[in-house]
């Protein structure tokens, strides 16, 4: 029996004036891909910013190696190996492409991602390099947020809705990185508003909805028929 | 010539308002905060530093071995115990307590030093002056207009070739993010505070060398940093030098028509340029 | 449901009590030159004046969000306007005083158009700058005694009442028929509906912008109310004190750092807490006086320990736990009982 390497459990959080997340029970095992599925507002950001340290929580609702997080800030979350990949790509405007990496290596978390590797990854990003942020396209920008990601050498990588916006095409090439990334033995939770896309890289899915963990299953085992009920409630 | 004469002075006081004002443009850069107590630690800053000539028989120029690093330290304190738990989406709270705390140091400066005038000495430096066509130029104000351009030169270097800068811009960006990156707020606000304190230093001590001080001045100290800070464009520090030179012009040039106009004039060139160009000469080009 | 089953109300029976309380404290205030002496009569009278103030300041930064720094401009230059109209344009000082007022709105339109366009904190320092232009004019007039400033020439001390307890009778007396209507006044804006408009500014910037409201005009409208207002304050305040300079006049201090101190102690954005904080205020005074300096860094330690711990100020600790309110300002919906 391995030890899960992130625990979720009973997992309240509140945004703003109103509760976004009931008791919310979630695993990830090393090395393992989540999917998180579910309708938009519910609750599916919340939970990744709840993990990240965003939102503070109850120390015991989020154990990450059997150790209590909740009530950790972000960047004690980021210095045990926790990434998160927020929603927009959210990269900082005033900093060129090579410092928006640079800033996400900062922690110095040694492993196999470094400038060279992330370029390696996303080779298109080493020609921009000095850019300023805000001058790429969606895409380019969003491999800046992966990439950015990365540097810290996380070894639970959270990815929000990194398909939000962007073209086909650009999915795709993001989609096919993805392999690459965790492949490294890294853990991932995914989320996605893209089923098909979230079954395919996922071992595992949960599907959200208005808050409650409506289904959790096997990527594989669950039908379009049981998340359909799960997603819309119908 | 005495109008040149006025200009040239004008230009070089300008320098010493520019340190008053780049600890201002910094901590406003970073975290979007207004320290109505600058002035105040600016005045704290030439009595730390008379107090150390006077405790250790150093020259004030010496002092700044021990001021900066100790004004630094006061900073990120200031900064992590107090003005931290003031920083959010209300305007009110920082302003109020920044408020507060120029009334204590104030008072407290009072209290120890009194209210009589102080001076540094600084011996043959305040005197010596070159000749240079027809004006002279004290070496005093030389030194601490070439001092500004080194800090602003340095600050600008840091903020853009540094990691330290870096995370300073990202903060100021986003601070959630910035958290994300495993940046600890708390800690990069402490550390920017420190930097601009560590400023305030030397333009406190320049301060104390250049004229007599008492603690009740820090409020006209603060008036002139910010007057750069607005002139030159909020968050562009070599704007802030010009800002500076513009109130240090308009000054020497008041006081030239009459010497009762001195201070006036600057006030009137800010409202003037505050009027024309609401957003300053350089503003900044961001979002 | 119909709409008739309910009914807006604004009073409470505790706004009511108080009303009658209220009344009763006036009645005896008004009364105070036969009741008190003559050092308690002046302390009165200052409480009133800087309860003036208080509230003054605090419709501006508690309730339109104007954090000044710089009413001392507004104190000052009614102070000025007071000497200058009596001394030269020949005026009874109590017309003068609302002379002042008058010039004190007057002057307060150009400067609001000029410093309105520096944002928050800036605007904060801007008020400074003109309070600071405003002193260095004031030490330029070599009529009123340059930078030492004035007396007020015994013919028109004379002029306000015959003999000295008169003449402290009457000060008294306006001074608290100008914190009657200055609260007067506060009241009836914060109950109009620029009030409503104010408190949706407040809220939310962006959405009072949707619904329509112009939130320039609004804040220009309560800065010049207030402006006035507080040059005719000024006049009052050296109307007591008989002697003017520019130091005395715009001190950054006396005129706005205190003020502060009150209101946040007391409770910023209630009409309540600048009564509070007054009376706080003056009774730390009386109590620590003796201290000198130490007085003021104790006072300001404690105006950071409550903007820190308790940001509502004392009335808010008081309101949390009981919601309880003096002046009937808000509205509430009750539902009429069935016939």
């Amino acid at each position: 029996m391995v030890e899960p390497l992130l625990v979720v459990a009973g997992l309240d959080a509140h945004y703003r004036d109103f509760q976004a997340l009931y008791g919310v029970d979630l695993q990830v095992d090393p090395g393992e891909v989540i999917a998180i599925i579910g309708a938009n507002g519910a609750g599916k950001t919340t939970l990744m910013a709840s993990i990240a340290g965003l939102l503070p929580n109850r120390p015991d609702a989020i154990r990450y190696r059997n150790e209590p997080i909740g009530r950790l800030r972000a960047d004690q979350v980021a210095a045990r190996g926790i990434a998160l990949v927020p929603e927009g790509r959210q990269l900082f405007p005033s900093l060129s492409v090579e410092e928006n990496l640079l800033i996400g290596g900062q922690l110095g978390r040694p492993g196999p991602w470094s400038l060279e590797t992330v370029f390696e990854l996303f080779p298109i990003l080493r020609e921009r390099r000095a850019t300023a942020s805000t001058a790429l396209s969606g895409g380019q920008q969003q491999m800046v947020a992966i990439g950015r990601a990365l540097m810290s050498n996380p070894d639970l990588l959270l990815l929000d809705e990194i398909s939000l916006g962007l073209a086909p095409v650009i999915i795709k090439t993001i989609y096919e990185a993805l392999p690459g990334i965790i492949g490294t033995g890294m853990s991932a939770i995914i989320v996605e508003q893209d089923i098909g896309k979230a079954l395919a890289v996922s071992q595992r899915v949960y599907c959200l909805q208005e808050g409650r963990v409506s289904l959790q299953g096997h990527s594989n085992q669950l039908t379009r028929a049981q998340i359909s009920r799960a997603y819309f409630g119908v | 010539m005495d109008w040149l004469n006025a200009i040239v002075q004008g230009c070089l006081l300008g320098g010493l308002y520019a340190l008053f004002a780049a600890g201002l443009s910094l901590i406003f850069g970073v975290m979007r905060l207004v320290n109505i107590a600058h002035g105040d630690l600016i005045v704290l800053a030439a009595y730390l530093g008379l107090t150390v000539t006077g405790a250790l028989g150093l020259h004030p120029l010496m002092s700044l071995l021990i001021v900066i690093p100790a004004m630094a330290l006061i900073g990120y304190v200031l900064q992590r115990g107090i003005l931290n738990r003031t920083i959010g989406d209300d305007l009110l709270a920082p302003l109020l307590v920044t408020f507060g705390l120029s009334v204590i140091l104030q008072n407290g400066l009072l209290e120890v030093f009194s209210a009589d005038p102080q001076k540094m000495n600084a011996g043959a430096l305040e005197t010596a002056s070159i000749p240079v066509g027809g004006i002279t130029l004290g070496v005093l104000p030389v030194l601490m207009f070439l001092t500004a351009v080194g800090v602003i030169a340095g600050l600008q270097w840091m903020f853009y070739h540094t990691a330290l800068g870096r995370a300073f811009r990202a903060t100021s960006d986003n601070q959630a993010i910035a958290q994300l990156m495993g940046l600890n707020r708390a800690h990069v606000f402490g550390l920017a505070m420190a930097l601009a304190l560590a400023v305030t230093g030397i333009a406190g001590v320049f301060l104390g060398i250049r004229t007599s001080f008492d603690p009740s001045i820090g409020g006209g100290r603060l008036i002139f940093g910010f007057e750069a800070v607005i002139i030159g464009g909020l968050g562009n520090l070599w704007g802030t030098l010009l800002g500076g030179i513009i109130l240090g012009v308009s000054q020497a040039v008041g006081a030239q028509i009459n010497p009762g106009w001195q201070l006036l004039a600057g006030h009137i060139a800010f409202l003037v340029l505050l009027a024309v160009r609401p957003k300053g000469l350089f503003p900044r080009m961001d979002g | 449901m119909s709409a008739s089953r309910y009914r807006i109300v604004q009073s409470s029976a505790a706004s009511r009590v108080a009303a009658t309380l209220g009344l009763i404290v006036l009645a005896a205030l008004v009364l105070a030159p036969y009741w008190a002496g003559r050092s308690d009569l002046r302390l009165l009278g200052e409480i009133l004046l800087y309860l003036s103030l208080a509230s003054l300041w605090n419709l501006l930064a508690g309730y339109a969000g104007l954090v000044s720094v710089g009413q001392q401009a507004f104190v000052g230059l009614g102070g000025y306007a007071l000497f200058g109209l009596t001394i030269f344009g020949g005026l009874n000082p109590i017309v003068a005083v609302l002379a002042a007022g008058v010039i004190g709105g007057l002057v307060a339109m150009p400067v609001a158009a000029l410093i309105f366009r520096l944002r928050g904190a800036y605007f904060a320092i801007g008020t400074w700058v003109m309070a600071e232009v405003f002193r260095l004019v004031a030490a330029q007039v070599s009529a009123l005694g340059g930078g030492s400033g004035t007396s007020l020439p015994t013919a028109v001390v004379q002029s306000i009442a015959d003999g000295r307890d008169a003449r402290e009778a009457t000060s008294y007396w306006l001074a608290l028929a100008m914190a009657v209507l200055v609260l007067a006044v506060i009241y009836a804006v914060l109950r109009s509906r620029k009030g409503l408009a104010l408190t949706a500014i407040r809220d939310n910037e962006l959405a009072a912008r949707s619904l329509g409201i112009d939130i320039w005009r609004t804040k220009f409208t309560i800065y010049v109310i207030v402006g006035a207002l507080t040059a005719a304050v000024g006049a009052l305040i050296f109307l007591q004190k008989l002697r003017i300079s520019p130091d005395a006049a715009f001190s950054v201090n006396d005129w706005t750092a205190f003020v502060i101190f009150i209101v946040v102690i007391g409770g910023i954005g209630t009409v309540e807490g600048p009564i509070i904080g007054v009376i706080v205020f003056f009774l730390l005074r009386e109590t620590l006086a003796d201290l000198g300096t130490t007085y003021l860094i104790i006072l300001g330690t404690f105006a950071i320990g409550v903007m820190l711990l308790a940001p509502k100020g004392l009335w808010g600790m008081v309101r949390a736990r009981s919601d309880i309110q003096l002046f009937a300002l808000r509205r509430k919906v009750v539902a009429k009982l069935k016939d």
